[in-house]
């Protein structure tokens, strides 16, 4: 199993090959000891004779030392343990990755996107219809995480936009360290848009910063009113919905308005935009929406 | 399943402060989880005792410290308990709500030997 992810060993792939190195810092310290290695090895041992334990080798523990603690000696009570103080986040490695991403495309004006969803939201097909729409008038590039196959790259290369396929394995989210290696991979354009698709999945996409502008949630009126409120994290992080597949609302009991109310409960400061990838109703709001975006970006850019 | 990425990120800083520390076993681990941040507690013990396994914290003693969740009401402006993001401010049933604490997961500190 990857250590990093819990996905499994070697599956994370990106444009169909295995992730480059190891998402270690280097030197860490090997935890998955060799067979016949000791267990707990010294980092220092004492010289000969300057306590029990001044030796290397795997502990049986034959004796009870009372001398090796921090303190060097043992007074009744009191344990010889001691408590190493760290207050870290426990997402703190990613968010240092996501970090090193912000900083690169802030540092060359690209607006990124984490765009969100179940599976089978109309991503894919809106994004699509979004490139085509915007018909080469912005230098974009596209991301795609799914845990297996590259369809949706190929969809997105179908419309002349360059996209590289992460394939998580058995990961259920793309994490700041593959997204950045993604980046490395792919030609970024200064003043460009980067779409990053996550893996269709409305739990796990919520916690990893990826190091983009803005979450972009997609919600189609095919699932639930209640979307928000089952999966309030990823409501919460995000910062926009595309209520997507608007077009088939005369068909179906679906509350639009109800299901805005809920994601508001939520988060009160989501912004909402009613579309549709197939009647093309919305798309110019969006469009807008991000190109203001990347305007804004360029311009941090010539500013910094 | 997100759970077994924090259980290897948990253990990935024991090991680094275990190694800058020069400790070789960890007894048990103090964790911050607010009662409001993406993570489901029985999952992430059943992780963290999967990863720790063969590595300097095996069988150590996960040690779980809740937080509140806690809010800023716009309407009431002041301090408000919250329990879930969907809740309403208790006090005058508004949602304008700004979650203030309790979305905290933190390493605090380990107990080595």
């Amino acid at each position: 199993m990857c250590t990093t992810c819990g996905c499994g060993s070697g599956q994370t792939l990106i444009g169909g090959h295995a992730l480059k190195q190891c998402r270690h810092a280097a030197g860490k310290v090997q935890y998955r000891v060799k067979d016949g290695q000791a267990r707990f090895p010294h980092p220092n041992p004492l010289p000969e004779g300057e306590g029990v334990h001044s030796h290397e080798h795997a502990h049986t523990h034959d004796s009870i030392d009372f001398c090796n603690g921090p303190a060097g000696a043992h007074a009744p009570g009191m344990s010889q343990a001691r408590m190493v103080k760290i207050e870290r986040d426990i997402l703190s490695k990613n968010d240092s990755y996501a970090q090193e991403n912000r900083r690169y495309l802030a540092e060359h004006g690209i607006f990124a996107l984490n765009l969100v969803s179940s599976p089978g939201s109309g991503k894919t097909t809106l994004l699509v219809k979004s490139i085509n729409a915007l018909n080469g008038s912005l230098p974009l590039t596209v991301i795609e995480g799914d845990q297996q196959t590259d369809n949706d790259a190929a969809r997105i290369r179908a419309t002349g936009a360059p996209a590289l396929q992460i394939n998580t394995g058995k990961g259920c989210h793309l994490d700041a360290y593959m997204v950045g290696q993604a980046m490395q991979q792919l030609t970024l354009q200064d003043n460009s848009l980067l779409l990053i698709e996550n893996v269709g999945n409305l739990v796990c996409p919520a916690s990893f910063d990826l190091g983009e502008a803005h979450k972009v949630a997609i919600l189609s009126v095919t699932e639930g009113e209640d979307k928000p409120l089952k999966y309030p994290d990823m409501f919460r992080a995000s910062d926009l919905i595309l209520l997507n597949k608007c077009d088939l609302l005369p068909y179906l009991t679906f509350d639009a308005n109800l299901a805005i109310e809920n994601a508001r409960r939520v988060n009160p400061n989501i912004k909402v935009i009613r579309i549709s990838a197939t009647s093309g109703e919305g798309m110019d709001e969006w469009l807008e929406w991000i190109k203001e975006g990347c305007r804004n970006a360029a311009s941090g850019m010539r500013v910094a | 399943m997100h759970e077994m990425s924090l259980a290897e990120g948990i253990v990935q800083l024991i090991e680094d402060a275990a190694r800058a520390d020069g400790c070789t076993k960890v007894k048990a681990v103090w964790l911050e989880i607010g009662q409001l941040a993406a993570v489901e507690i029985d999952s992430l013990r059943f992780c963290f005792d999967a990863v720790t396994r063969d590595g300097i914290a095996e069988g150590a003693r996960l040690e779980i410290i809740e937080t509140p969740g806690q809010g800023w009401c716009m309407k009431c402006e002041g301090n408000v308990p919250v329990t879930a993001l969907y809740e309403p401010c208790p006090v005058c049933g508004s949602y304008q709500i700004q979650v203030t604490g309790g979305s905290e997961m933190r390493v605090k500190e380990f107990e080595v030997e």
